[in-house]
């Protein structure tokens, strides 16, 4: 297997993931903190009943942050693959 | 004028070209609380902030006209990272997350803080999933990809038929807003409303298609920010939270917890039924604790999701970007601007709740004497025009929690006036709706107008047609669909939420599925995207008829707002069932999956095709 075909495969590997990860993260913070909202309220932070700060704000905030570190990532896996773009 | 002809200093020169924009924006605004000062009428303010802004849209619309293909399908693909994010932000948040979401938590509280985190959450599917993908296709539309990816007319038409259902079903629900609103500031029946705002949504895409859309866009984002955020940071200032209340409202959480026990609220059930309006009978914050309502929030969040990452007029606005990495860094500042709004409006509707429950502030309505809550001049204004009614049931005197309806959409409208703030924040917010809603609009009509001009006509019926002829197709079906919009809109078949969730599930029944997996599994077939997209959206539609109206009681709560789960799921199994009953797809379309999948060399399609 030439280089050029082996890179590609392990771009695809590390891909796939970095996306599964992500997969998790998303799962976690969209269904699993909102399932158990009622217990989460008992919780305060930042005077806030913790579920309702996770729907209305934590939530969000996670997604945001998330989304600039993906970008980061993924890029250096191109990069380091050598399938990044030329600019 | 000449910066546009120059699209390179263009380019270069937006941010300070936006920078200006905002700015004068910001004097309008000035000059108009002057206005008011010196004594000019309440609705003539009104009709200067919505005029104006409409006038200065069409400007960049006519400002950005073009007869180039790649600039009318995918503007030139030279927006800037940030830039398409404004203008994503602004394609996505539509009258329902600017009018009537905040109204809606207002209501419903807890389990409508779903839609919040469905419409941010999904952006994690656009970006990780399909936005780089996409973008390294090069694809002109939705259907473009799905033609080309498995190739054939059949499969290419099944997906302009999903984008279309998907698609105009969300365009009634923006433009029956934009006819709200600009009925109300130009002082026109709502019919005429409507045309008015589809003459104002046409010059902003019709001259110029996804580049006009484009910078339009970025204005109306501006605005429409503006426009949310000041009248809640002014109205936390007044209570005491500070300039950035979004961190530190948790006490108004509180004391609202406090309140409800005060006004009996959940408990005091109205003993009438107003059509369109309602009472307040849901805590602020009570989440469920059943397995079904806990599953009902799931489904709401997943249907939402699903849908943002299935929407053509957003996946295609990462089509514009100069490179894949472009692409994806774009969700990420996308879903940023969209975050601005959204952390905001939950802060919105507990601070009106606040200001109605707590009989501490001036402002408060619910256990007031009915003559001190019809003094209030804006009880009265919207008294007038159906948006709330006072109904003293069990005649005592005093208006109690379930004694006094209001309609959720005019939450955001009226806070302003609820909240003592000058009228000019009430015509700052009317021209923000407005913006919200006409981008909405704008980019919807430019996917449907797009996917039949390219995919059904130039791709299937007249291959041969030359450039000239492609672009004024575009442009002829672009008044037609509008057109055809506005009259379904003039019907008002259904409420601006409802229709818009209704296009987030017609959206992720047909095409969620086919779009993952043509980039992300080799082995799905042109016959198994087929079933999945007309499988999934028959599925969807049936569900969905047979729960609204056709008497069957819903599965596990999953009520219309949320078909989209059982399309989707039946799209799931048919495009893998069928995917692997059939041949597995040959050489060259699986090279063609590889090479989307890494972001270097040049895109599939090539720039005009």
């Amino acid at each position: 297997m030439n280089t050029e075909a082996s890179n590609r495969v392990v771009h695809w590997q590390r891909t796939r993931r970095l996306m599964i990860w992500h997969m998790i993260i998303w799962f976690i913070f969209s269904y699993l903190v909102h399932w158990f909202a009622k217990d989460l309220n008992a919780v305060k932070f930042m005077d806030f009943p913790l579920g309702f700060y996770m729907a209305s704000q934590g939530s969000l905030v996670a997604f945001v942050v998330q989304l600039f570190i993906f970008s980061w990532q993924q890029h250096k896996i191109d990069v380091e693959c050598g399938m990044a773009e030329t600019e | 004028m000449a910066m546009f002809r120059m699209q390179g200093s263009f380019i270069d020169n937006l941010p300070k070209i936006y920078g200006y924009y905002t700015g004068g924006f910001l004097l309008f605004v000035g000059l108009m609380a002057l206005a008011e000062k010196m004594g000019v009428k309440e609705d003539t303010i009104g009709l200067l902030f919505v005029g104006f802004t409409i006038f200065i849209y069409a400007l960049i619309g006519w400002l950005s006209r073009t007869m180039q293909l790649d600039a009318y399908y995918v503007a030139g693909r030279q927006v800037p990272t940030v830039f398409n994010g404004m203008a994503t932000a602004a394609d996505w948040m539509s009258g329902a997350s600017f009018v009537a979401m905040a109204g809606g938590i207002y209501l419903g509280g807890h389990p409508y803080l779903a839609f919040v985190v469905g419409w941010t959450g999904g952006y994690v599917l656009v970006a990780v999933l399909m936005a780089p993908y996409l973008r390294k296709f090069g694809c002109y539309t939705v259907p473009d990809f799905i033609g080309t990816r498995y190739g054939g007319n059949a499969a290419r038409l099944a997906a302009v038929v999903v984008l279309v259902v998907a698609s105009f079903t969300y365009v009634t629900a923006q433009i029956n807003a934009t006819g709200t609103i600009a009925s109300r500031a130009l002082l026109v029946p709502f019919e005429v409303g409507i045309w008015f705002g589809l003459a104002g949504i046409l010059l902003c895409s019709m001259l110029g298609g996804m580049r006009a859309v484009t910078w339009t866009q970025v204005a109306q984002y501006i605005v429409l920010i503006i426009a949310y955020l000041v009248p809640v940071i002014w109205m936390s200032n007044k209570q005491g939270f500070g300039v950035i209340p979004q961190f530190v409202y948790g006490d108004a959480v509180l004391r609202i917890a406090e309140l409800e026990q005060l006004h009996q609220v959940g408990v005091l059930l109205p003993t009438e039924k107003v059509a369109g309006l309602g009472a307040l009978v849901t805590k602020h914050n009570a989440p469920g604790d059943s397995f079904v309502a806990n599953w009902r929030f799931a489904t709401l969040v997943a249907c939402m999701m699903i849908g943002t990452a299935s929407l053509p007029h957003i996946l295609m606005r990462y089509f514009t970007t100069p490179s894949v990495r472009a692409a994806r860094a774009s969700v990420a500042w996308s879903l940023f601007f969209i975050f601005l709004l959204y952390f905001t409006a939950p802060a919105l509707a507990t601070f009106t709740k606040l200001q109605m429950l707590d009989p501490n502030l001036a402002t408060s309505v619910i256990g007031k004497s009915l003559a001190e809550v019809n003094a209030h001049v804006w009880v009265q204004k919207w008294a007038a025009v159906g948006g709330l009614k006072v109904i003293d049931s069990n005649g005592d005197g005093i208006v109690q929690v379930n004694e006094f309806f209001m309609n959720a959409d005019i939450v955001v409208l009226a806070t302003p006036e609820i909240a003592g703030l000058p009228y000019v924040i009430s015509g700052l917010v009317a021209a923000g709706g407005m913006a919200a809603a006409m981008s909405t609009a704008d980019g919807l009509l430019l996917a449907i107008a797009n996917a039949l001009s390219h995919d059904l006509y130039y791709k299937m019926i007249d291959p041969k047609a030359d450039v000239k002829r492609r672009l004024i197709v575009a442009r002829v079906l672009l008044v037609v669909i509008g057109a055809a919009a506005a009259l379904v809109a003039s019907l008002r078949l259904t409420g601006i939420l409802g229709a818009v969730a209704w296009a987030f599930c017609f959206a992720m029944s047909g095409l969620f599925f086919p779009l993952v997996l043509g980039i992300w599994w080799k082995r799905a077939t042109a016959a198994g995207a087929i079933a999945g997209m007309l499988g999934g959206l028959g599925a969807g539609s049936w569900y969905l008829y047979m729960v609204y109206a056709g008497g069957m009681a819903p599965w596990w709560g999953m009520d219309h707002l949320r078909f989209g789960m059982v399309g989707a799921a039946v799209s799931l199994v048919l495009i893998v069932v069928v995917s692997l009953l059939t041949p597995a797809p040959d050489k060259a379309t699986q090279d063609m999956v590889d090479e989307v999948r890494i972001p270097k060399g040049e895109t599939i399609l090539g720039s005009s095709h």
